[in-house]
Parts: C-alpha cells; structure tokens; sequence
C-alpha cells in the first residue's frame, strides 16, 4: 500500500466528495419530493392516480439505475431535453430514489392503526385533517429508518454517475489510476470516504429516529 | 311514547357479498334514553353501531338523528361534508381506545374541537380541563396515552367524545379489553353519563351494567333483533328460546 501516494491525492478527493455530497443531498432532495408525490397518488381515491403512482414505481425500480441515467443523458438530447452531466446525475438518481421513497411512504401511511382514522372520522375530521394531523405525524416517525435506508442506498449509488462523466468520487478515483496504475490505494481512499460519508449520515438518520420516537 | 325518536334507524341492512349481517333493524331511542345491546359474537352488533354514523355503510335502510338523516343519498363531494358535519353531534368510544399516541391527554381532547369549533386555545384548555374533570383525570391533562392504564385510556376517550359535545354516545364494548380491575372506573364513568340523562347506545357483555344502567335491552342473534324489552323482562323473563340459551351460556361462563 503506497500511502505516500494516498497523502499525496486525498485533497482532491475530497474536493471530488463535496460532488458527491451534492449529488446525494439534490438527488434525496428531489427523491423525497417524488417519493411524496408518488405515495400521495398511490393511496389516492382516484384510480387514475393510483395507476400512474403504480407505473412509476415499477418503471423505475424495474430497470436498471444505469439504464435511466444513460436514457437520460445520452437519449435526452434526442427528444429535446439538453442536461449537463451533473443535472442529469441529480434527476436521474432523484427520480429513480423516489420511486422507491413512494413505497417506504406508502408503507408507512398505511401501517398506522387503522383505529386511528376511524377515531378521526367519528369526531367529524375530513379526510384530510385526519391525514394531517394524525395520520402523517405517525408515519413520519414510522418512516425515518426505511428512508434511512433509501439515502443509504442513494450516497452508494451516486457512484453510477461516474459513468456519464460526472467529476464525484468514483470518476476521481478512475482518473487518478489512469496516471497512478494504483487501483488499489485509489478505490480503497475512495472507499474509506464513501464510508465516513454513510456513517455520518447514518449518526443523523438514527438521530433523527431517537427524537421522532414516539412515546 | 309518542315522542318523536330521538335516533331513528329504520329497515336497516347490511351484506357483505352474500352474507347477510344486518336484517331489517328498526331501532327508535328516545331523547335521554339508554339503551344496550347484547348478543353471541357476530351477531352484527358491532356492524350496526358503526352503521349509526355511516362508519360501515348500511347496504339498505335510514340511520335519522332528529331531523336530520345521517346517511343521506348525495353527491360525493357534499356527502362527505355532510356526514361530517354529522359525525360531530355523535360520539363513538372504541374497544381500544384508538387515542392519539402522538398527542398528549390535553391534544387528544381539543384537536378536533380546535379544528372543527375554531375555538380558541384558552377555550380549548378549559374544554379539556372540563371534560377531563367529568372523567376524573384532571391530573393526568399532560400525559401520552403510552403513560396511561387501559382504564385512563378508556376515560380519556370518553372525554375527547364529549369534548365535541355530541347528542348521543356510542359505545362498542368499550370495556372488553381491559383488566378485570379497571372495568369499574370505566363504567362509573358510563353511569355518571347516564345520570346526565346523555343519550346512549352500549354495545356490552357486561349483562350486570346492562341491567343497572340501561332503559331497554335489544338481544340481536344472527342480524336481527329477536328480543328487546326493559331489562328486567330481558334478564328476568325472556320469552325467546335464542335469549335464554345466550343468557343460560353468558351466565354460566362467568361463573
Ligand atoms: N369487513 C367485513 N367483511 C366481511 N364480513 C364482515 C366484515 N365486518 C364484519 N363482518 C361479519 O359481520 C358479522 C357481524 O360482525 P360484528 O362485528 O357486527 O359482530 P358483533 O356482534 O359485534 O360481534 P363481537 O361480539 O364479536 O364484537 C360477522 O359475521 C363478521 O364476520
Ligand atoms: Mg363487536
């Protein structure tokens, strides 16, 4: 292991993971927005609603990742959409996030006690008091750890990006074995940060989940 | 008795696919008037209370309260606003409480009169102290249900009830899922309500409550009441093979 060489690269790397730091925060951002929508439309009362809830989580967590990025940025040009790689790295991995942020949503909602909107409904609460006030301030809390889960999951997967150019971590990494020929200490530094990455943002999830407890 | 009723359910029915579990009910309750309901396990008694206010729909038949009807044929949109408008004048108290758990003691009484009433805080504090003073937990005001015994739980939720001020109480049972030990503070609770003359209709096995509490006893079996009187005909006296044989049952099941 050549650490002279790890000292010697770390600070670009770490310039590198304030990309994929921003791709994750975007891309969870955008991820949560989709994921709300998507759950909001699959327990709609409204069945064309639900259809498109339902056809958006199976596209997208019916294909490959990859596949949707390179749709996007090498097929978007063709009908119009014009992204640059870092654009089309965040609604990409948003997108794709949301989908599965729609059923960890889903579940959660539907998960609180059925109990609970029949003791709303009885006071006289519509159904969107009822959703507001009781129902979601349970789910919120149900969902923290599963959502935990789908960031997790996200900050991996910005790697994916590496592959339509974006300049994160994993294209660093690449870059520098092409002038190193050191594979190995360059995806082992990009692998110790990947991990401090995760770890802190795990530290925030649980506590987040630690405050939301109910009592 | 011809006062006109008070809660009027007229040739109620309910199916689920082709299992009939409400027959054509008629059920008058009078203003102040408490009555009970008892019956075997499945007998729809549980499907008739909530059809009171359209919790489970009716398949067939008219739920009045006063001189309104509660499930009234309308469009969506103004059915929903209807329904809980109605809703608000009826108080339901569930097996398992279903408090808030996020709420505290003083949350759970004043969410829905806050939103509903648009009262104010300091009107909504003195709501909740009121109706926590009716069921005797004053002290308890800024608990979570989670810090509560199973009869606490059951009186808060009498109070958060009451709280909307409702014409009439429903009660499904509400004792059946606590300590043998806590069913008392529950139904004192009951009592005092009746000695308000509130309107009530308890769905109960507790057939010694029944008896001391109620104005009339329906026994339902299979979706239909086959017997209703004052309870000390029901008790004392049933005429109907099917009443005899469920309180023969009850009362040796409790011995
Ligand atoms: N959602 C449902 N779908 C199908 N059948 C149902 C449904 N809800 C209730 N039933 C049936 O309706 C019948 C009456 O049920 P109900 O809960 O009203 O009985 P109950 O008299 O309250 O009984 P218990 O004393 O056990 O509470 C039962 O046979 C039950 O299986
Ligand atoms: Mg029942």
């Amino acid at each position: 292991m050549d650490f002279d060489l790890i000292f010697r690269v770390y600070p670009y790397f770490l310039q590198a993971a304030l990309v994929t730091i921003q791709l994750a925060v975007y891309s969870t951002a955008l991820g949560l927005i989709c994921g709300a929508l998507g759950a909001a439309a699959r327990l709609s009362r409204s069945k064309a609603l639900r259809f498109v809830g339902a056809a958006y989580v199976s596209v997208f967590r019916g294909t490959p990742a990859l596949i949707q990025l390179f749709i996007l940025y090498f097929g978007g040009p063709q009908i119009g959409i014009q992204l640059d790689a870092f654009e089309a790295g965040v609604i990409g991995l948003g997108v794709n996030i949301g989908a599965y942020m729609t059923e960890t949503m889903r579940g959660a909602i539907i998960s609180v006690d059925a109990g609970q909107n029949e003791a709303s409904r009885t006071l006289g609460m519509s159904r969107w008091q009822t959703m507001n006030k009781v129902i979601l301030p349970q789910a919120f809390r149900l969902m923290i750890r599963p959502l935990g889960v789908n960031i997790n999951a996200q900050i991996k997967g910005t790697a994916l990006v590496a592959a339509i150019s974006v300049v994160e971590l994993t294209y660093t990494a690449q870059r520098y074995i092409g002038s190193t020929y050191k594979p190995f200490e360059m995806f082992f530094l990009a692998g110790i940060i990947y991990m401090a990455i995760i770890y802190v943002t795990g530290l925030g999830i649980s506590w987040l989940d630690r405050r939301a407890a109910i009592r | 008795m011809t006062a006109k009723p008070f809660v009027d359910i007229r040739h109620a029915a309910k199916s689920y696919g082709t299992l009939e579990v409400l027959k054509d009910i008629n059920l008058q309750v009078q203003k102040g008037q408490i009555v009970a309901i008892i019956g075997p396990s499945g007998s729809g008694k549980s499907t008739l209370l909530r059809a009171i206010n359209d919790l489970d729909p009716l398949t067939s038949g008219e739920i009045w309260l006063e001189d309104k009807q509660v499930n009234k044929s309308l469009p969506p949109r103004q059915y929903e606003k209807h329904i809980n408008q109605v809703r608000q004048e009826i108080g339901m108290v569930f097996q398992h409480f279903n408090l808030f758990p996020h709420l505290t003691v003083h949350g759970n009484i004043t969410l829905a009169p806050k939103m509903l009433k648009g009262i104010s805080d300091k009107e909504a504090d003195d709501l909740a102290k009121d109706q926590l003073a009716r069921v005797g937990l004053l002290d308890r005001i800024d608990y979570y249900p989670s810090q509560l015994s199973g009869g606490q739980k059951q009186r808060v939720a009498i109070a958060r009830a009451l709280a909307m001020a409702p014409k009439v109480m429903l009660f499904d049972e509400a004792t059946s899922a606590l300590d043998p030990e806590l069913v008392e503070e529950v139904n004192l609770v009951m009592k005092k309500l009746a000695e308000e003359h509130m309107t009530m209709i308890i769905v109960t096995h507790e057939m010694g409550f029944a008896q001391d509490v109620c104005d009339r006893v329906l026994f339902m079996d299979q979706g239909i009441v086959v017997e209703e009187g004052p309870p000390e005909k029901i008790f004392r006296n049933p005429e109907n093979e099917r009443t005899q044989n469920f309180l023969r049952k009850h009362l040796q099941s409790q011995k």
